[in-house]
């Protein structure tokens, strides 16, 4: 054989992997430098930033089932009518551009001391390195009868942004004038701390523009709201007053999808016309079933200096999943600071540096008390070796002075800037 | 007899490959520095270069000068934010240097 030829091989061999990304084309590759499971916040950044950081030295492979990413941040406003899932949607060409290999299937299992991924479709991916981005699983069997009322489209989360967050507005849409949206939030932590608060905000925006006799009843587990609780209960007075209403220490723990009933552990039943009941979540299913989520069974501990699992050598868990540091939230912002940390510290194994040993990460979180107006939470966490965790830096971060339609106009900005981030 | 053109390739990828190597600790710096760096880029853009419609200023190819002036400002409250003065008092003058070099030296 010709050098020529071999060197035409090796191109043709090379595209052929580039484009391909998809299992049914058999585009997986049988081994790869770095595996990533999950293209939410967390994935699809720490297989952008292992391309950017390496110079596009080391190939990764992203393994997602969805065709495209949905964002959960904005996603509200999409229950709330004032945005279509098109505008939150964001494809993973992108990311195919900046050389990341992304395969939609998911993952049948894992070989964790052999280093191997089995995808549903057939393919084993060899890996030096698994980034795990696996995001939150729902534990419906924590409130009686959900699992099913959940099956039959009765009574809906839309924690996950996709046709779920459609399915529910157009619950909204059916429901009559005068009616009662009624959202339980459950004890932290969970996914996105305010996002409940948000969502009954914009609902009530929704419900004050097409059907001002309607009740929005925000039922919460934790003794007061989780975040931004002045600020929500302001707005809440100010844009929608008596229509909704706020009752803390209602932990959920039924619901009858017939009865449109939801009991609760100590508190009187609640009746109303559309449910959106959040069961109480814990890491994605995939790293419970691989014995990552080593804190409590429920979330993976990491070391956060790397993010690498304190269960499994050369494995790194990102975002929601992860057993929190103190003060730190599970945002989708967060899980893209997570990602770029484990992306450096991978980089600087595969290259055989020192990782670093101040890693920093940064957190704002914008929310939406109506379409036009918006508040946010920020904040600055270092990386404190002695106590190994990180912290927020004294002195940092704070919330929104007031409401304004200046900071709606920073969230949009915000939404473009980070899924460029991710996505390319 | 392998062709000229087979030749020039063969000899670019030796090149490659004998490509002399940079020392190890000033690569593990320079990747600490965009790593810092990114820690912005989650609002401003990918290396500061935010989306041509955002509300939200791109970073890249800013003086140096005038990036390290602007945080002070935030930080002594002589410019008003929404957030910026709140992510302003996470980072040490050290930091605030090292990334207003990184972003001054981006292209824009």
């Amino acid at each position: 054989m010709q050098r020529r030829q071999l060197v035409q091989g090796l191109f043709a061999g090379g595209t052929l992997a580039a484009l391909g990304g998809c299992a049914s084309m058999g585009g997986a590759p049988s081994s790869a430098k770095v595996v990533v499971v999950g293209g939410g916040y967390g994935g699809a950044t720490a297989a952008r930033y292992v391309r950017l950081f390496s110079d596009r030295s080391i190939d990764v492979v992203l393994v997602e089932p969805n065709r495209s990413f949905v964002s959960c941040p904005i996603s509200n406003l999409v229950v709330g009518g004032a945005r279509q899932l098109g505008d939150i949607t964001v494809p993973y060409d992108g990311l195919r551009t900046q050389g990341v290999t992304v395969v939609h299937d998911t993952v049948a299992s894992f070989d964790l001391a052999g280093k191997k991924v089995r995808l549903a479709g057939g393919p084993e991916i060899r890996y030096d390195k698994l980034v795990l981005s696996p995001g939150v699983d729902m534990m419906f069997d924590g409130v009686e009868g959900l699992r099913q009322a959940q099956a039959d489209g009765m009574v809906l989360q839309a924690w996950k942004a996709g046709p779920e967050t459609v399915a529910l507005h157009r619950q909204l849409v059916a429901m009559p004038d005068g009616g009662v949206y009624a959202i339980t939030i459950p004890e932290a932590p969970y996914r996105c701390p305010p996002g409940p608060y948000e969502r009954a905000s914009v609902v009530a925006a929704y419900l004050k523009a097409h059907k001002p006799k309607s009740k929005v009843l925000i039922l919460d587990a934790n003794p007061d709201v989780t975040s931004k609780g002045p600020l929500f209960k302001k707005a809440w007075t100010e844009l929608y007053g008596s229509m909704v209403e706020y009752r803390a220490q209602h932990k959920a723990v039924a619901v009858d999808a017939k009865a449109k009933t939801i009991k609760f552990d100590v508190q009187d039943d609640v009746k109303a016309d559309v449910l959106n009941v959040l069961p109480p979540m814990r890491a994605g299913m995939i790293a419970v079933q691989s014995g990552l989520a080593n804190a409590n069974a429920r979330w993976c501990q990491v070391n956060y200096q790397t993010f690498e699992s304190t269960a499994a050598k050369d494995v790194y868990v990102l975002g929601d999943a992860i057993q929190i540091a103190p003060a730190m939230p599970k945002s989708g912002h967060m899980a893209n600071g997570h990602a770029k940390v484990a992306a450096a510290a991978i980089v600087a194994e595969l290259k055989g540096w020192d990782t670093n040993a101040t890693p920093m990460l940064t957190n704002t979180c914008y929310s939406f008390v109506s379409p036009a107006e918006v508040i946010h939470v920020a904040s600055v966490h270092e990386y404190v070796a002695a106590e190994k965790t990180f912290k927020i830096v004294a002195g940092s971060g704070g919330v929104s002075a007031a409401r304004s339609t200046q900071e709606a106009n920073y969230a949009h900005s915000w939404a473009r800037n980070i899924w460029a981030d991710m996505l390319g | 007899m392998p062709s000229p053109r087979s030749l020039t390739a063969g000899l670019a990828l030796a090149a490659a490959t004998l490509a002399p190597q940079p020392a190890l600790a000033q690569d593990a710096q320079a990747l600490n520095v965009r790593a810092l760096a990114a820690t912005c880029a989650n609002c401003h853009g990918t290396d500061g270069r935010a989306h041509p419609d955002s509300a939200v200023a791109s970073l890249a190819g800013m003086p140096r000068t005038y990036l390290v002036t602007q945080m002070r400002d935030f930080l002594d409250g002589k410019r008003s934010a929404t957030v910026m003065h709140q992510i302003a008092k996470g980072y040490t003058d050290e930091q605030i240097e090292t990334i207003a070099a990184y972003f001054a030296a981006q292209s824009k």
